[in-house]
């Protein structure tokens, strides 16, 4: 959930009203926004830096609001501000509008070439004009572009935003892709110029720039933007030229956007993202958004920004049968309209024609207008009403078996553990005395340590490590646990499944092993299965590299091999890390159901 | 520490029951108690075995009074005690010289010739003869009395009021007597004083039972502040607990549990169907665990996967779709469920597969996250799901489901915030005021399912699905006081906690 910074006062200048925190924090909960933290830079400072580095650090209070995912539209204190606004009828919802150059002359232009298909072929612009910075303006706009890269854009592997002082520059602009050693230009805040190569290598240690290398590092070509006399706007998604950097005197400003591949979401984000950024900025910096062409590699034509509205019809009773409210179309029209989607009785029966703005990318049905509906009207408004949907209850036949051996096997004095079904190779193969290779795990590729390299296919490694962290319990200690592991299957769609297994482990200075065996006994009595080699259970002896060996016994049930049980191999116990004598029992129960 | 109740107080000084009797006797005689030392005194025993006595006493009831008290008293040393028994060293060198007199160097080698020969001198008790032929020789003069001795031996009688205070003093400075602090008994006659002994019985037999000699005796009585022996039993896991109570709670509202017995899951059940885009974070290798081996699932359900693959990338059923180009190749990929609601989607859609019933379906199973590990959060945790599926469910009832289903936990009172989930909408987070911190907290995760996820799968339209979900570990652990969930959850955990853990009653 991305989190809004913003200052206190400012943000409740912009909203012509002091509040309390409570009171502000309910007006988020309402909302659906979540007031955070209330913070001071300083305090930031002081907590993450210690108290020296804090001095003089500002003590403007910070509110620290949480933004739901998909609520682009809310990223920063303008769009903020406005959103709540409108939602308290204080303000109508603005009309985004694009406008052509004021004195008639040509569009800004940006032209693509066909170098750039293979690294980051699309791109989208757009300029504002007549802005008036002021240092908190400004401040917002650099945040806001922060935050659009930081989300929607996905860390700038999606898209990038570039902006740039289009008094320092001159279209038309070019974007190309070239070899990094070709590539050569002065970057923001640097002294000198650099090749790409060399930018590349400055930036790896660079706390914020390093995280976006990897996005073009091994391509061959690099893209990059230039204007008419081959000055450098920008090298996306890295950095940009020094040479069109704005500022607080910057009165017009040129926007552009790259993507990296073809898939057609880049292409939604890249208009969205621009829609977005001009949009959010209209609302205190006074400007007018002017289009800007962009030229494709085929000689197609585009004009950007892409301000397009659109309206959806959906009926009163939808939305009132849906929330699980009564209210009239007109009522429902204003519900929305305080959503910023300005909504009108149609005329019709009691249909309401919704106007979806450019920068609610977000609804995309009928069911994202009644949720705002319903959060206009207010989710603790609404009555709550039980449904009468009519059910029997069934438990899962493999949980119910589960649930009611659990109870008598603490009746028959062992105690329940509950253990990871995640583990390292080492510890159902190596440490257990098997190979890895016939255990049938399933492997996970992207484990951040050893301790998830496999789900487990025993349950018993679990029960030895639970013994190894109470080794200072008093003896005997006894352990079971009844749960899935994770075996490959051919036959389940994804070529894997769950198999519930009861396993119990014995830990005492002798080995104990009627104990487990006694155990069996009253496992199989629970289960009425009598003693016996046809239609009951039986055990023999067997060999099985995790027990010692003359020890070890498979267990049968209607002629069928369930599991063993026998006295742990010494070399499995010193794995363990354990010392004493043990013995133990893992069965499947599935044939029991 | 663990105390058997059947241990009696005192009952390790017992003292045998003559001489129990002995001392009711005395106490008997004497109106206004006696202190033990007298009767120590009185019965020619030492005060120790009185003392046990007056416990073996108390032991029986109010048979006696006894207060303890403090006092002054004079005792022999070491020294003295062996000359009241052998008399003093100057009586010792004069009873050894016999009538014809000793040799002085002779007398000397005697244990107490040197400090005896001085002291006897000094008597006048034996004189020295310088000259007499042979050497120096010892003869005695008179007859003599051993005063010392006396005086010892009245002491050692617990008769020392009959010495003068000098007297005593001058046997202090010869480190015959000392003077000691010694705790005693005032001991009075108690509310069922008897001069008689009934013995004690520590438990009841079955003897006594069949030959009813239990109406005649008395039986020691039980020492109440001790613990209980533990018995010998196995304990269930806390979490385990509560997993059943939850299992319980919705058995009770008539939901059904559902199949989450498959924690491998493919990328289309856990997140295509749900109409969670390709591009998500959450399908991110930093949130999710991928399966290597076996890395991709190979059967899905041919026409409803074209359904899926359509509403991502071109919409329909009302959708604008998210426009973009679904990948096969990203729907296989094998994970580890991040949610149990994959199981939902699969229920849903064998649902959808029949005439429609309405259902509520319910799991508590595990799910997976490659995740950041803290105090609170590990790579496996377990979810709690509830989904209803209906004609005409509203968000109302969703609201008023969960306050059934949160009021069974003991939370009454909730409040709802809009949130977003990438397959519900209207989304809901459940919170609930909690008492302890004065403020809300976030108890649950609700929704319904959208248009997007279910008509594909071929649910009437008129069909509604919600569903809630929190997980299993958070009120457990503040159920049970836990704040690191290591000592709950995996091998870390504590045994002792898992012995100690009361009963899991979600409601009180």
């Amino acid at each position: 959930m991305p989190t809004v910074s913003v200052k206190r006062d400012l943000l409740f200048e912009a909203l012509g009203q002091k509040y309390t925190d409570e009171e502000f924090d309910e007006l988020c909960f309402e909302f659906g926004l979540e007031l955070d933290e209330i913070t001071s830079e300083k305090e930031i400072l002081i907590r993450e830096q210690g108290g020296e580095k804090a001095e003089g650090a500002s003590d403007v209070v910070l509110y620290k609001i949480d933004v739901p995912a998909n609520r682009y539209d809310l990223l920063c204190l303008e769009g903020l501000v406005r959103g709540l606004q409108v939602f308290k009828e204080k303000l109508e919802a603005p009309r985004y509008k694009r406008v052509s150059p004021a004195d008639g002359g040509e569009p800004q232009r940006l032209v693509i070439t066909e170098e750039t298909a293979s690294v980051r072929p699309h791109a989208v612009a757009a300029v504002l004009r007549n802005i008036t910075f002021t240092q908190e303006r400004y401040e917002s706009f650099i945040e806001l572009q922060e935050k659009l890269h930081q989300n929607i854009c996905r860390k700038r592997t999606l898209v990038a935003i570039g902006t740039h002082d289009l008094d320092t520059i001159s279209g038309p602009f070019t974007y190309t892709a070239k070899p990094p050693g070709e590539i050569r230009f002065k970057p923001l805040s640097q002294s000198r110029e650099y090749t790409a190569a060399e930018l590349m290598s400055l930036y790896k240690t660079d706390s914020h720039l390093r995280h976006y290398l990897h996005i073009i590092e091994n391509e061959p070509l690099y893209p990059i933007i230039y204007d008419s006399n081959g000055i450098v706007l920008s090298m996306p998604p890295i950095i940009n030229g020094d040479h069109s950097k704005i500022s607080l005197n910057t009165k017009n400003i040129f926007i552009e956007c790259t993507a990296t591949d073809l898939t057609k979401v880049n292409r939604f984000t890249l208009i969205i993202t621009v829609c977005l950024f001009v949009c959010f900025n209209t609302f205190f910096i006074l400007f007018r958004v002017e289009e800007a062409e962009v030229v494709y590699p085929d000689g197609r034509l585009s004009v950007y920004p892409e301000l397009a509205y659109r309206t959806e019809t959906l009926s009163g009773d939808f939305i009132n049968k849906r929330v699980g409210i009564n209210e009239s179309a007109e009522s429902i029209a204003q519900l929305l309209t305080r959503m910023c989607l300005r909504s009108e009785v149609s005329g019709e029966g009691d249909l309401i024609q919704v106007e979806i703005p450019p920068t609610r990318a977000d609804v995309i049905h009928a069911c994202d207008i009644m949720e705002d509906a319903a959060i206009a009207y207010g989710f603790n408004n609404i009555v709550r009403s039980t449904p009468r949907t009519y059910t029997v209850a069934n438990q899962l036949p493999v949980n119910k078996l589960t649930e009611l051996l659990r109870q008598d096997l603490t009746a028959a004095g062992f105690t329940e553990a509950l253990t990871f079904a995640l583990c390292s190779e080492e510890d159902i193969a190596d440490k257990l005395r098997k190979n890895i290779t016939e255990t049938r795990a399933v492997h996970i590729s992207n484990p951040k340590t050893a301790d998830f390299q496999v789900a487990r296919t025993s349950l018993l490694p679990g029960l030895l490590k639970t013994i190894a962290a109470n080794r200072k319990m008093p003896l005997p200690l006894k352990l079971f646990e009844i749960s899935d592991v994770v075996l490959k299957d051919e036959t389940k769609d994804v070529g894997a499944r769950n198999n519930r297994r009861l396993c119990a482990v014995y830990y005492n200075k002798s080995p104990g092993f009627e104990v487990i065996h006694g155990l069996l006994d009253r496992v199989m009595q629970l289960l009425d299965v009598k003693p016996g080699r046809n239609q009951g259970y039986h055990i023999q002896a067997a060999e099985d590299s995790t027990f010692f060996p003359g020890r070890c016994a498979e267990i049968f049930s209607c002629g069928k091999s369930i599991g063993h049980l026998g006295v742990l191999h010494p070399d499995v116990i010193s794995r363990f890390e354990l010392t004493m004598p043990c013995s133990a029992i893992d069965i499947d129960i599935e044939p029991f159901l | 520490m663990i105390f058997p109740v059947i241990v009696a107080q005192g009952e390790s000084s017992m003292a045998d029951n003559g001489l129990l009797e002995s001392v009711l006797r005395l106490v008997e005689k004497v109106d206004g108690g006696t202190d033990s030392q007298d009767v120590a005194a009185d019965l020619g025993v030492d005060h120790q075995v009185i003392v046990g006595a007056v416990k073996s006493l108390q032991a029986l009831g109010e048979v006696i009074s006894a207060e303890q008290k403090s006092s002054r008293h004079w005792e022999l040393t070491g020294e003295g005690r062996e000359i009241a028994e052998q008399g003093s060293h100057e009586a010792r060198v004069f009873n050894a010289i016999p009538d014809e007199g000793l040799p002085q160097n002779q007398l000397m080698k005697m244990p107490s010739g040197k400090v005896g020969f001085s002291k006897a001198m000094s008597n006048k008790w034996i004189r020295l003869d310088k000259a007499h032929e042979g050497g120096p020789r010892v003869f005695k003069t008179v007859t003599i009395e051993d005063t010392v001795r006396d005086k010892l031996q009245l002491v050692q009688k617990g008769q020392s009021a009959k010495l003068e205070d000098k007297e005593k003093n001058e046997l202090k400075k010869r480190k015959l007597l000392s003077e000691v602090t010694v705790k005693s008994y005032w001991i009075t006659k108690g509310s069922s004083f008897s001069t008689t002994i009934t013995k004690q019985e520590t438990e009841l037999t079955p003897e006594m039972i069949a030959s009813g000699s239990w109406k005649e005796k008395k039986f020691k009585p039980y020492n109440f502040e001790a613990m209980g022996v533990a018995p010998d039993c196995g304990h269930l896991h806390p979490l385990m607990k509560v997993r059943t109570q939850f299992r319980q709670i919705f058995l009770e509202m008539g939901f059904t549990e559902m199949p989450t017995n498959n924690f491998i899951e493919s990328s289309f059940w856990n997140f295509d169907s749900l109409f969670q885009p390709q591009q998500h974070p959450a399908r991110d290798q930093h949130d999710t665990f991928f399966i290597s081996d076996p890395a991709l699932a190979h059967e899905f359900p041919q026409d409803y996967l074209e359904r899926v693959k359509k509403v991502h990338s071109e919409g329909g059923y009302g959708s604008q779709g998210y426009k973009y180009d679904w990948k096969i190749e990203e729907a296989q990929k094998n994970l580890l469920r991040t949610h149990t609601t994959a199981v939902s989607a699969r229920m849903l859609y064998k649902l959808a597969q029949q005439k429609f019933t309405p259902v509520k379906y319910f799991s508590i199973d595990r799910v997976f996250r490659n995740e950041t590990l803290d105090a609170t959060h590990l790579a496996e945790f377990h979810q709690i799901e509830g989904v209803v599926a209906d004609y005409g469910l509203t968000l109302g009832n969703l609201m008023g489901i969960l306050h059934q289903f949160f009021t069974k936990l003991g939370i009454t009172k909730l409040r709802f915030k809009p949130a977003y989930n990438p397959y519900t909408e209207p989304s809901m987070e459940v919170f609930s005021y909690h008492e302890g911190l004065k403020k809300w907290v976030e108890v649950g995760n609700s929704g319904v399912f959208r248009p997007e996820m279910l008509l594909p799968m071929g649910l009437p339209e008129g069909v509604s699905v919600i569903a809630w979900g929190l997980s299993l570990e958070r009120p457990t652990m503040i159920k049970y006081g836990i704040n690191n969930i290591r000592e709950l959850v995996g091998h870390k955990v504590n045994l002792q906690m898992v012995y100690d853990s009361p009963i899991c009653r979600l409601d009180s």
